[in-house]
């Protein structure tokens, strides 16, 4: 029997249809416990390769009949693997590129059309729990949040026939290497980003600041900037066609911001109270929330978009619905660990390093952990 | 940077997952019980998965050092040291070398581990000396100073313990168990 190759595009589909998967991952535990790919077809079995050079005899009985995943870091370990078992009569597939290609795997859905023309669109990028989003309106898109992937947004839009004439990032990221600036030096769009996350960078950029309108098209569709800090001292939510709320890494569905990426837990702590409990408590409740990430899958909507009204997020996120004590307590003590090499993607994000790409896909393995529950 | 000594070396540069283990895997059989292997790599991931694997077969990961993009990883043989026994008579434990240490009191400590192994944390101040190197480098110590001997175990010390005391030093003691349960302070290659 012939392995055969599933690329990311498939395993990413079927997780959306919460199609059932057998996943062998045969990267070592520690890396397997850390991060994986989830869902809710989904079920593991984590064997090291390293344990399997000398066949696959002794996990055959824990292994279904059906269809098996193989899933590695790069590629090449899952291939040897899903060899031995085809050679034990079993049907394997591995997933080409690993969990490198899961990671920079990213999903266009279109979240709705704006109410002055236009159309919303988020890219979901299930490995590493990323949104990002791109609205269109008489020809012209505003990209946010973008991550390095930028030929992604660049195809899509040319796909659609639009220009890409803005580009905002909402705040310094610390999980991810942003595509921002790229997107805007090929495009020659305008890159925004909040000066107040911007004082270390080397390079120009658009002031992004609270009240700052930037409009598509022919004017009809604007984005209105809003100051929100307490994720970083810059972070700032995005209004779109007074209908959708651009969050950033302040609110997410399940969850809210943590505010010590750049070592400030204490004192960002009331700032991202005062953000959450007043500056969002005067928004019209009627807005569609989308979030910079997810942490779990269920965050997802039935179509796979994470999106979800603000009303909705008051009454049935834990975040925003704790006393003061109880709150500073949460986002300031027992949090997650930190993302992976996250001061080296700040320092990317500044200007201050410039990594080749295969450094930049290594800082970026696992999940985002950006957020407190 | 100071070289560190092996018995044989691999040379896995350039060579993706799995590749890397595979050729370890296949060496190391070459390799005699405590012997140290040194392998040269390219592949960013080839350290947890080294580590990784030599602890679940039961070898010893010592550590990698990187030098211009490649990385070492050093690993030591599985030896047979966990199922010898101990007939030394003279030993004490870490919190009686510690106070020792504390004390002042002149006095030395021989570290009987492979050079790597040294290499890759050891108490300060103590001395290098390789089971195998013991005899030829007796010279080096005074056999009137009292001598804490140490190893990983407390087994590879045990034999150092008794050449030492054959050879006339007057106050060996063997420190049991060895660095691989020591909490204290240590010093290593990087620092």
């Amino acid at each position: 029997m012939s392995i055969r190759a599933i690329s990311v595009h498939e395993v990413a589909q079927k997780l959306i249809r919460k199609e059932p998967m057998f996943i062998l991952d045969v990267r070592n535990t520690d890396q397997f416990q850390d991060w994986k790919i989830e869902g809710a077809g989904i079920q593991h079995l984590n064997v090291p390769y390293f344990d399997l050079l000398d066949g696959v005899e002794e996990i055959l009985e824990q292994l279904p009949p059906e269809e098996i995943v193989v899933v590695c870091a790069k590629e090449g370990s899952s291939i040897m693997v899903a060899e031995l078992l085809s050679e034990q009569g079993r049907r394997a597939a591995y997933m080409e590129g690993g969990m490198k290609a899961w990671s920079e795997h990213l999903v266009p859905l279109k979240v709705g059309d704006l109410r002055h023309g236009g159309e919303l669109y988020q890219f979901v990028r299930l490995g590493k729990g990323c949104l990002s989003y791109m609205a269109v309106s008489g020809g012209e898109a505003v990209v946010v949040d973008a991550t390095r992937m930028i030929h992604v947004y660049t195809d899509f839009a040319r796909n659609l026939n639009v220009n890409i004439t803005h580009v905002v990032d909402t705040h310094l990221h610390a999980d991810h290497i942003s595509g921002g600036r790229a997107i805007a030096q090929e495009t020659g769009a305008e890159y925004w980003l909040p000066a107040e996350d911007a004082q270390d960078v080397a390079f120009a950029y658009e002031k992004l600041g609270h009240g700052t309108e930037i409009k598509l098209g022919s004017g009809e569709v604007s984005i209105k900037a809003l100051y929100s800090p307490g994720h970083t001292i810059g972070s700032t939510s995005l209004v779109i066609d007074d209908q959708y709320l651009f969050s950033g890494d302040i609110l997410f569905i399940d969850s809210i911001g943590r505010p010590d990426l750049a070592g400030e837990a204490g004192s960002w702590a009331m700032d991202l109270r005062e953000t959450l409990y007043k500056r969002y408590r005067d928004l019209a409740e009627q807005l569609i929330v989308l979030p910079s990430h997810f942490m779990i899958m269920d965050e997802l909507n039935e179509d796979g978009t994470v999106a979800k009204k603000l009303g909705e997020l008051f009454l049935e996120n834990h975040g925003l619905n704790l006393e003061k004590e109880a709150f500073v307590t949460m986002v300031s003590q027992n949090l997650p660990p930190q993302p992976n090499a996250y001061q080296d993607i700040r320092n990317t994000n500044m200007g201050k390093m410039s990594p080749d790409h295969e450094a930049q896909r290594e800082m970026e393995i696992g999940p985002n952990r950006c957020a407190v529950r | 940077m100071e070289k560190l000594t092996f018995d044989m070396k691999l040379d896995a540069k350039g060579l993706a997952c799995p590749m890397p283990i595979v050729r370890t895997k296949k060496v190391m059989k070459e390799l005699k019980a405590g012997q140290v292997l040194e392998v040269e790599a390219t592949d960013p991931g080839s350290t947890a998965d080294m580590k990784a694997w030599a602890e679940g077969i039961g070898h010893q990961y010592l550590g990698t050092l990187q030098e211009q993009g490649v990385l070492k990883h050093y690993l030591r043989k599985a030896s047979e040291e966990e199922s010898a026994e101990r007939s030394f008579a003279a030993v004490c434990d870490h919190s009686e070398l510690e106070q020792r240490l504390k004390s002042g009191e002149p006095m030395v400590i021989v570290d009987v581990r492979e050079p790597a192994e040294f290499a890759f944390g050891h108490i300060p101040g103590a001395v290098s000396m390789p089971l195998g190197e013991l005899e030829i480098r007796l010279s080096e110590l005074d056999p009137q100073q009292p001598t804490y001997v140490i190893c990983r175990s407390g087994l590879r010390s045990d034999l150092a313990a008794q050449a030492l005391s054959n050879a006339g030093f007057q106050q060996v003691i063997n420190v049991v168990p060895g660095m691989k349960d020591w909490n204290g302070v240590t010093e290593d290659i990087k620092a």
